[in-house]
């Protein structure tokens, strides 16, 4: 138990840590963000692919070691008190239960028994009757099978592992871009780079791209065909979150790009040539008039009713917004008359991006070709597909241990094993019913459900 | 002409305005329940129940109404995609959930502790400068069955866990005047009834979590392929899983009971409030949250 404690926060511990530290990126990033010598540390110690690193995988491994451990050690006892034929039942044990239900039965304690036990048994399954000295008791119980519920969750977690730990090591997880048009027949393992054969082709037949009226994207659609020597046998049109699936591998729509073709490649030059000239256009949001400046990366300028300085500090060939590709952009700093310095993302081909910020000018790069669904024809611009490739043999394991967790947890939590005594005293004119009960769990509200029946049997 | 068009506005109230509303009435019930703790006056218990009922009625159907004029708007799409809509529906989650609770257990002492949390939700979704109130259209990531699934489970358990602190908090206040001194404090629920209501409230909230966590993680493998990226806030899901499996542990094999589960069940409570707010801090997939 203290070795699951200490196993349980060091887990958590070492994940935080891998939340703070950004995992698998650029090393020169890291190098800039924390120096020369943390950085080896790090990589030494595998911080930044902590979750994949040996010793996250070892601690997850002695979990998984002590969860089977300690559920072994408590199974046996568990299991004797589950599997057997005839329930003991101890009646010294329900009268020495400090809540009691009692009231006055008007029958003698054979007649009641009679009409007790199949309004017990309803409730509760297994009902038996014996013999006291002054009258007789019924004991009664059900959901005894309800103590094997945390084993059922323990044994969840070992599948999950298990699943990832297959997924891991038989899987892969890697991407491909498809020009609109070609076919592949391998995709690039992330992280390391490799290249992995599919066994298959496949095509993007089209790829298309919707938006929104405040210039946010709404949907990113690839037409895909599989090809099996050179005959399609397949095809799909995949978006975000409906990927195309064939032979355990799975094809998901990850971003987008354009190829470079010769209609743009004049304003390419422009744009990435870091020296040369940039002309922004200032629109009024509110009176729509708008200014033409032209500039240079690194040099502000005024803008227009001196509502501020505007500075272009950085050209980005495939910048991103919410983790898609949009393409060639400035990156600059905007800094208001009265306010704080911010940054702003200034896409080539979306004249209108900057509207999203909802500031008082709008700012866009001037002279480029727009995007083509913004005017609402289609240019003959070609576009790729960047899909996300995945093969996981341990889904269907993991995903055994989601229900198995769910229903686990359930029984864990909402069922018990509950067990009542009704005894019936002989007396005078009246026999006196004592209701007791327990469960294994929640005790509160099995007193509760011993009064409930109290009541229904007084009161017939 | 004037009383016209006013008519015409309230007919047309937009769902925002009927939440803010709402807002003041979760501030209202949660004073009438703080003004019955100290004054022990039932019929002003009562008053905030009603109150309290009255408010999440405006806020299920400022709920409904946003989703009517999403598809209005011809952006249709569950009331769940950003910081404002799922406070909105953390704070009715938490009204609902306690107004239950009360109705069983019969004790009005406890909204004094819960209606504040659900008010402070509501508020800060209103007035936060930081929180946009505006419906917005799904980017491609969020359009999925999945993500009303995901989204109703997860808070269902962050409002079981919300109600569980404030019954911590009430517990080691009880605790700390076992003798009963303070008055106040006396007519507390009995520190047993506290500790099993807290212990109740962790077990459905980390039931819902973990669904929560399931159905996201089902989700991310429709959508990005992988049903696991080690992104900030599923880690910190997971941490916060980790928290309640501790206590949940502590108590069913070492038979912890009262101030130590009291203890855990705020840290988790804690980690929840991280979860939620200051994972957006950190980089990571998860950044509509902070929208």
């Amino acid at each position: 138990m203290k070795l699951t404690v200490v196993l349980l926060l060091s887990i958590a511990g070492t994940s935080i840590l891998g939340t703070i530290v950004p995992q698998n990126r650029d090393p020169a990033a890291y190098l800039r963000a924390y120096g020369e010598f943390v950085y080896r540390l790090f990589d030494v110690l595998g911080i930044f692919d902590m979750y994949h690193s040996w010793w996250f995988q070892l601690l997850l491994l002695l979990l998984t070691v002590n969860i089977v451990v300690c559920s072994i050690d408590r199974i046996s006892a568990t299991w004797r008190i589950v599997f057997v034929k005839n329930p003991s039942f101890n009646l010294s044990r329900f009268r020495n239960l400090s809540q009691k239900e009692t009231f006055a039965g008007d029958h003698p304690p054979r007649e009641l028994g009679k009409i007790y036990q199949p309004i017990v048994s309803k409730y509760f399954g297994y009902t038996r009757v014996e013999q006291i000295d002054k009258g007789l008791c019924i004991f009664a119980e059900k959901w005894r099978w309800t103590r094997l519920g945390v084993y059922a969750v323990h044994l969840s977690v070992i599948l999950l592992l298990f699943g990832g730990l297959m997924g891991l090591h038989f899987g892969f997880e890697g991407f491909v871009n498809i020009p609109e048009g070609e076919k592949v027949d391998s995709i690039r393992i992330r992280n390391t780079g490799e290249i992995h054969p599919l066994g298959f082709e496949i095509k993007c037949e089209d790829f298309n791209i919707s938006f929104y009226n405040n210039g946010a994207p709404k949907e990113y659609r690839s037409r895909l065909t599989i090809i099996e020597k050179d005959t399609p046998v397949y095809q799909k049109d995949i978006i975000v979150n409906d990927p195309l699936r064939y032979k355990g591998v799975n094809f998901f729509q990850s971003s987008y790009g354009k190829m470079p073709s010769n209609s743009t490649f004049k304003n390419k030059t422009l744009a990435t040539d870091p020296s040369g000239e940039i002309t922004l256009n200032f629109t009024n949001r509110e009176s729509g008039t708008s200014l033409r400046i032209k500039t240079v990366l690194g040099k502000p300028v005024d803008l227009p009713g001196g509502l501020g300085k505007f500075v272009v500090v950085e050209y980005i060939k495939g910048a991103e917004f919410r983790g898609q590709n949009i393409g060639e952009a400035y990156k600059g700093i905007l800094t208001p008359a009265d306010g704080n310095p911010l940054d702003v993302l200034l896409p080539l081909h979306f004249p209108n991006f900057d509207r999203m910020r909802k500031g008082a000018l709008v700012i866009s790069v001037a002279d480029q070709e727009t995007e083509a669904f913004n005017l609402g024809e289609r240019s003959d611009q070609r576009y790729y597909t960047g899909l996300q490739v995945t093969k996981d043999p341990g889904v269907w394991l993991v995903y055994a241990g989601f229900i198995m967790m769910i229903i686990g947890c359930y029984i864990t939590f909402f069922m018990s094993h509950q067990r009542v005594c009704i005894e019936i005293i002989k007396g005078k004119a009246k026999s006196r019913v004592i209701i007791t009960g327990t469960a294994n769990k929640n005790k509160m509200g099995m007193q509760q459900r011993v009064k409930k029946l109290s009541d229904k049997l007084a009161n017939l | 002409m004037d009383l016209n068009v006013s008519i015409i506005r309230g007919l047309t109230m937009s769902s925002s305005n009927l939440l803010s509303i709402t807002t003041f009435i979760y501030g209202a019930a949660a004073f009438f329940y703080i003004v019955h703790l100290i004054f022990k006056k039932p019929f002003v218990g009562r008053l905030g129940s009603w109150t309290a009922l009255f408010g999440v009625t405006g806020n299920v159907a400022g709920i409904i109404m946003r989703w009517v004029e999403s598809y209005r708007l011809g952006i249709g799409h569950a009331p769940l995609s950003n910081m404002y809509e799922s406070l909105v529906f953390f704070s009715g989650t938490i009204i609902i959930i306690y107004l239950v609770v009360e109705r069983q257990y019969k004790n009005m002492i406890m909204g004094a502790f819960a209606a504040p949390i659900a008010f402070l939700a509501m508020a800060y979704a209103s007035m936060s400068p930081n929180i946009n109130d505006r419906i917005q259209p799904l980017v491609p990531a969020l359009k999925s069955n999945w993500l009303i699934a995901h989204v109703i489970t997860c808070f269902l358990g962050y409002a079981a866990f919300a109600i569980a602190f404030g019954m911590s908090l009430m517990y080691l206040f009880r605790q700390k005047d076992v003798e009963g001194k303070s008055s106040l404090i006396a007519r507390f629920p009995k520190s047993q009834v506290l500790d099993e209501l807290n212990h109740q409230m962790v077990m459905f909230g980390f039931l819902f979590l973990s669904i929560g966590i399931i159905t996201g993680s089902v989700w991310a493998n429709s959508a990005w392929g992988s049903y696991w990226s080690w992104d900030p806030k599923e880690t910190w899901s997971l941490i916060t899983w980790f928290i309640y499996a501790t206590l949940l542990h502590a108590r069913m094999v070492r038979g912890w009971y009262g101030k130590r589960i009291a203890y855990l069940s705020i840290i988790g409570f804690m980690a929840v409030l991280f979860t939620y707010f200051g994972v957006n801090l950190l980089p990571g997939l998860h950044s509509y949250g902070s929208v």
